[in-house]
């Protein structure tokens, strides 16, 4: 049981590379935080830096209380879950689950007893005896979060410990995972590069993107009020749809057409210059199909006629894909997220638009359709720092709020084949040897 | 990759071609074990009067049965110390960065290539002066030498394909780092130990040149380089049968471990081929 700070920490490898830059985080005592984003954020580099196997350049890193930047990760009493598990071959299940605790010179009877204990929760019992080659993905999983249990750390170090899993077992787990940090109540750092797995299981988030905190909040949070352009992005699945656009007086002009100034909107842009270039941003679920928006709602959005290109019907959403000249929205942040979700070629995929609309939707493939966007949860982004201009989002929030499960946001729920959620999903499960 | 019936034909004539002209010696050398002093120069290629006296007349003897237990002797011990130096050396080229790693590769590299017989002399004459010649600390100490490079490299390709997380998870269980490669890596590396302690002792055991110039009596003398002080029953006759039943003895051994251990010996010859 322990908090984790870390204050100003930089990781500079020693060819130069800057991995890490300036990173400040406050992990409360028994918080679940996740680690987010594309690969080579420096997200791992992160982990390994709490737990001691990369040295950190400048900056402390505080684990309760205590200054451990030159402890060795013996010293530090935490445990790690290793994306291939690591778990070792030569021994058993038993023997993997109890080396640590062999290791600090446990008395046998009472390895015994912690190892049976842990292998109880995690339903291992009756394998104890045998060798990782002959357990199975999932099997191997657990031993690893086993090893990490019988320890009873001060925190847990999580790095990317599902990605090995198909994608239901992946599911699965993760609710495992998130039941037994609660049953545990220990402090708990997951690295992650789905979003989806983030913001189903942290306390808080923080999406990191090229070395540097983006931002960090609970996962509802992140979800309405991104501070840029990139977390925007990043969270939310599909991914939000973003488009040129230019301030006028009163209105906001767009591809999809003038959308009114007014309410949140008119306070958030009240100092924005008229003329001004900005990014529009809106999220696929905040479309509707024109003909299902109760008369009462209509006013809160504005319609736009749309020539749809694909629907996908997943039974409980369909997802409608519809051209636009949305005008050229390139940015350094964008352009990271294309590459990450393996939309690298950009182009034709830059001018599709995604909505999700209700599964009553009459919409064809083909049709010229009447689409709603609902205005209030439009999100304006200043083109050359990537900053939102809306939601009086300004720096990070760093709100500590507890209860992720209920509070994670629709789109997250289902782990659907679409958006950056699943491009792993087909990556090899490759044992360990 | 599809043979057809000439490949098939050309690839057999070739093997047994080949395996003929190996065969040819080392039958020949049993068959002169087995032969009568007075029959050795007889113009047949198998016996005509078999004899087991050659086995019995060197089996009894000191001037034999000494050098083979020094041979076992100091093959065991340079190979444990060859292994034991190697794997601790090959852990560090395979996962450390440190200054002067490609010189310490470039030196060990040049030690096996180094003719052996520059080194006799010098050998010699150094461990006259320190009191190690027609010891065996005096042949332990060269052969270790030359066994390392080979184990360096044998053993930093094995070490090479344990993933390095494994490493990672002992440090954070608790390990030492020392902890961590004994606990660990080094049984993850054991095959290739194996692998190197075999290539390191037959190496041991085959070795003639240091054998022969750095010892002077029973005391030291290894089995290859006793063959060669065998003498025949009168000052005039030559002691083939002797030494070829000697040869015969100690093949013996190599042929039993290279059958057993073929895999491991491919295996260690061929690491690092493909990666690394």
């Amino acid at each position: 049981m322990a908090e984790i700070i870390l204050e100003h920490v930089t990781k500079r490898f020693p060819d130069g590379a800057l991995a890490v830059d300036d990173f400040n985080l406050d992990i409360a005592d028994g918080e679940f935080v996740i680690l987010v984003g594309p690969s080579g954020c420096g997200k791992s580099t992160t982990l390994n830096m709490i737990a001691g196997l990369e040295d950190i350049t400048s900056g402390e890193l505080l684990i309760g209380g205590q200054v451990v930047n030159q402890k060795s990760p013996k010293d530090r009493d935490i445990a790690m879950v290793f994306q291939s598990y690591a778990l070792y071959p030569h021994m058993t299940v038993r023997e993997n689950m109890g080396f640590a605790l062999k290791l600090a010179k446990t008395p046998r009877d009472v390895i015994n007893q912690k190892v049976e204990e842990a292998a109880r929760i995690l339903d291992l019992t009756q394998h104890l005896d045998r060798k990782p080659a002959n357990l199975s993905g999932g099997q191997r999983q657990r031993v690893a979060m086993g090893r990490a249990i019988v320890r009873d750390p001060a925190a847990f170090l999580m790095d990317e410990p599902l990605s090995n899993l198909d994608a239901k077992l992946r599911v699965q787990t993760r609710t495992e995972v998130s039941r037994l940090q609660r049953r545990l109540g220990t402090t708990m750092v997951y690295v992650t590069h789905d979003q989806v797995e983030a913001l189903t299981l942290g306390d808080r988030v923080a999406v990191m993107r090229s070395g540097i905190l983006q931002q960090v909040a609970s996962p509802q949070e992140l979800y309405d009020r991104p501070v840029n352009l990139f977390v925007a992005g990043f969270i939310g699945s599909p991914s939000m749809n973003f488009m040129s656009g230019t301030l006028e007086e009163g209105k906001l002009r767009t591809a999809l057409g003038d959308i009114p100034i007014a309410g949140q909107l008119q306070q958030d842009l009240a100092g924005a210059n008229v003329g001004r270039d900005v990014i529009v941003g809106i999220r696929p679920e905040n479309f509707e199909d024109g003909a299902l928006v109760p008369a009462e709602n209509r006013h809160n959005g504005m319609t736009f006629p749309a020539t749809i290109d694909v629907v996908e019907s997943l039974g409980s959403e369909k997802f409608v894909y519809f051209s636009k000249e949305l005008g050229a929205v390139e940015t350094a942040e964008l352009a990271e997220l294309a590459r990450d979700s393996g939309r690298a070629e950009g182009g034709a995929a830059a001018e599709t638009v995604v909505a999700r609309l209700d599964p009553a939707t009459q919409i064809t493939e083909g049709q010229d359709a009447e689409l709603w966007v609902d205005v209030r949860a439009v999100h304006v982004f200043d083109p050359a720092s990537g900053k939102n201009l809306t939601r009086g989002v300004s720096g990070a929030s760093a709100t500590i709020t507890g209860g992720s499960g209920e509070a994670a946001p629709a789109p997250a729920q289902p782990d659907t084949g679409t958006g950056t959620t699943d491009q792993d999903s087909g990556s090899a499960t490759t044992p360990p040897r | 990759m599809a043979t057809t019936t000439p490949q098939k034909v050309g690839w057999s004539v070739a093997n047994v071609v080949t395996i003929v002209l190996v065969l040819i010696p080392l039958v020949w050398i049993i068959s002169l074990s087995f032969k009568t002093t007075g029959s050795i120069t007889d113009p047949t290629y198998f016996p005509v009067h078999w004899t087991w006296s050659n086995y019995s007349g060197i089996l009894t003897t000191s001037t034999f049965l000494r050098p083979l237990l020094n041979s076992v002797g100091i093959g065991a011990i340079a190979t444990f110390v060859a292994v034991v130096l190697a794997s601790m050396a090959a852990y560090a080229v395979a996962r450390l960065n440190f200054p002067g790693k490609s010189v310490l590769i470039g030196v060990s590299l040049l030690i096996a290539m180094f003719p052996a017989i520059a080194l006799a002399t010098p050998l010699f004459n150094i461990e006259r002066v320190l009191g190690l010649f027609n010891t065996w600390p005096g042949l332990i100490i060269p052969y270790v030498a030359t066994g390392l490079p080979l184990g360096i490299y044998t053993l930093s390709a094995f070490f090479r394909e344990i993933p390095w997380e494994l490493e990672k998870a002992a440090k954070v269980d608790g390990a030492t780092p020392f902890q961590a490669f004994v606990r660990v890596i080094a049984p993850l590396a054991a095959p290739g130990m194996v692998t190197t302690a075999i290539l390191v002792f037959l190496f041991c055991w085959n070795e003639f040149l240091l054998a022969i110039t750095l010892t002077a009596t029973t005391a030291s003398r290894t089995a290859p380089a006793a063959l060669s002080f065998f003498t025949g029953s009168s000052q005039f006759a030559v002691p083939t049968g002797s030494i070829s039943a000697a040869a015969v003895v100690i093949t013996i051994p190599i042929i039993i471990f290279v059958l057993f251990f073929q895999r491991r010996i491919v295996a260690g010859l061929t690491s690092g081929a493909v990666k690394g």
